[in-house]
């Protein structure tokens, strides 16, 4: 996208797939799935100190309808398994998914017979953010590689 | 019976609250049966968040389990951390050092206060303030500066040892906590006088979610929810551990058993602490370290390598310099914070590096079924989370792995009285009174 000036009013060229990916970047509705520990890092992050906000994604939604992100924070266990899988069916396209701390990503250091190995497993996931848990610095980060994502990627539209 | 017969029928009404629900802090589903807007019965269905705590105790050395206690009260993680540490020295039979029991009251009082500040927040959030969230977490933020400073985590810090703490505190802590204390009152003021006055969050919070003394005392109801009813019990102040018998605070107690209660009760408990906070600082011993200035220093992997080629002349006194996640480990810093036990203490980083002793020291206590190796027997200690009494009981087989850990969370027995505090009420009054409960999945299901 870049702005034209001449005589008059300037205008702005692009194509609609651009202008849509710019869009869909900086308006991100999250649905916090919160679980465990990760959630305080959540909570950090969404709060005034690190502003999640600034990058467009500051306001969660609570019903999987309203949301773009599943934001998958914390332990996932075998019996949650089937409820996240349900929330993630009901979200409408497009969507994304951030596996939130190193749990969801691979099952950290629960290697054990009631954690889920991973939420690969059971849904596709975007981008993956380690940590146990991420540091909010680490969590922006990982919002903004979704964005480069986002906007990269092939619109439907 | 004809069919227009059943429709005049009532019938009370199901509805599943949770296990995804942004009221139901992490995971759990409350299966309410309704009358209409009242609440007849609740049932609450645990155990979404089960992380086999217990098990993975088992598998692993007793040094290992202490990242696992971190997890489970994961908003108060160092007074976890503090509790199953001093179990396992209960077991052992090892006194630990006057400054670590400073630094352990220390820690655990910051992490009471966020405890109840992310309570309290959440709490506020979920009835329509959310400026006092944001507030509160803003304080939060300040103390966790702290935390960080001191254990180089955030939140899952892993900053006790068996025997101690991971590394002494640093040099000018005592001005850092000071100034994060009297920002974070700045900010809990104001929240006080956003909430404590504030119509809708009275109306919403007075005479909801009554919890009697009888009920508390019947349930084990321990920690800020059973003072909120008056049931003056504080593990603090009833079995005295680390140096609590020489600080001198309150222990708030409320009259009605309600939300508004638990409110209070937290926020003064919150002011409490940072008195606590404020006397440690002025008591801890050894305020300064003494550092030989005739010492030399050297970078650890220099040290090896004079060693290697036989240059050792002196290298008894070269002070090792260790990487910065290891700050406070130090040879002159490790004593003042471990006891001289090597069945249980690792070496100090300079001994490690430094001399063979300490190296076959560290190797043997962290070689398997070498490790630390408690006498065959069990015991019991308990020390006054952020929700009540958290207990510990552990067992030993005299090897060098848990026989057993099993935790006393106070959450399960909050989770236990709910039903009684939620039935008779609206359906609105769930999210207030199960906001001001501050269940944490991690220690509940475990």
């Amino acid at each position: 996208m870049e702005i034209q000036s001449g005589e008059g009013p300037g205008f702005l060229a692009t194509n609609l797939e651009r202008a849509v990916a710019w869009a869909r970047k900086y308006s991100i509705f999250v649905y916090p799935f919160v679980t465990a520990c990760c959630g305080m890092e959540y909570m950090s992050t969404a709060s005034g100190h690190y502003d999640m906000d600034r990058f467009g994604a500051g306001l969660p939604r609570f019903s999987p309808r309203q949301a773009d992100v599943l934001l998958v924070v914390g332990t996932i266990s075998h019996k949650i398994a089937p409820i996240l899988r349900r929330v993630y069916d009901q979200m409408c396209e497009p969507k994304w998914v951030v596996a939130f701390g190193v749990c969801t990503c691979t099952g950290g250091f629960y290697d054990n017979y009631s954690t889920v190995q991973g939420i690969d497993t059971i849904m596709p996931v975007d981008i993956y953010i380690p940590g146990c848990p991420p540091r909010p610095e680490a969590v922006l980060d990982g919002l903004i590689k979704l964005q480069a994502k986002i906007e990269n990627q092939k619109q439907a539209l | 019976m004809t069919p227009t017969d059943t429709s005049k029928e009532t019938r009370s009404m199901l509805l599943n609250i949770g296990p995804s629900h942004p009221a139901m802090h992490g995971v759990i589903r409350l299966i309410t049966e309704l009358e209409g807007e009242t609440v007849i019965k609740v049932e609450a269905e645990i155990g979404y968040l089960h992380r086999a705590f217990e098990k993975s105790c088992e598998t692993s050395s007793w040094t290992q389990a202490i990242p696992y206690t971190d997890r489970l009260n994961y908003v108060s993680p160092l007074i976890n951390n503090f509790g199953y540490c001093a179990a396992v020295e209960k077991l052992l039979g090892i006194e630990i050092t006057e400054r670590c029991k400073y630094i352990r009251v220390i820690m655990s009082e910051i992490s009471r206060i966020t405890d109840h500040l992310t309570c309290i927040a959440a709490c506020a959030m979920e009835l329509g303030a959310m400026t006092a969230f944001l507030y509160l977490m803003k304080a939060r933020e300040y103390l966790y500066d702290i935390i960080e400073a001191v254990t180089g985590g955030r939140i899952t810090i892993s900053y006790g040892r068996i025997g101690g703490v991971k590394g002494d505190l640093p040099a000018d802590i005592g001005p850092q906590i000071e100034s994060a204390l009297v920002k974070s009152e700045k900010e809990i003021s104001e929240v006080d006088k956003l909430l404590t006055r504030n119509r809708i969050f009275v109306d919403r919070t007075r005479d909801v979610g009554v919890l009697t003394r009888d009920n508390a005392v019947r349930y084990s109801v321990t920690g800020p929810m059973g003072r909120a009813s008056g049931l003056n019990y504080d593990v603090r102040k009833a079995f005295p551990y680390f140096v609590y018998d020489r600080m001198d605070f309150d222990v708030p107690l409320g009259e009605r058993g309600d939300n508004y209660d638990r409110y209070l009760v937290r926020m003064e408990e919150m002011r409490q602490s940072m008195r606590i906070i404020r006397q440690a600082i002025l008591q801890i011993p050894d305020g300064e370290v003494q550092i030989d200035p005739h010492f030399k220093t050297m970078k650890s992997f220099d040290l090896v390598d004079e060693a290697k080629m036989g240059r050792t002349e002196g290298l008894v006194n070269v002070i090792s310099e260790v990487e910065p996640t290891l700050g406070g480990m130090e040879r002159p810093f490790h004593d003042r914070v471990m006891p001289k036990d090597k069945r249980v203490v690792l070496p100090n980083k300079g001994d490690t590096y430094g001399n063979i002793e300490g190296l076959m020291n560290h190797f043997k206590l962290v070689m398997d079924n070498h490790g630390i190796c408690p006498p065959p027997g069990e015991t019991y200690f308990a020390v006054e989370g952020a929700n009540g009494e958290l207990g510990f009981f552990v067992a030993s087989d005299g090897k060098d792995r848990p026989y057993r850990v099993r935790v006393r969370p106070p959450c399960f027995f909050n989770m236990a009285v709910l039903h009684t505090m939620l039935e008779g009420y609206m359906v609105a009054d769930i999210v207030a009174t199960f906001g001001t409960i501050n269940m944490i999945a991690g220690e509940l299901d475990r």
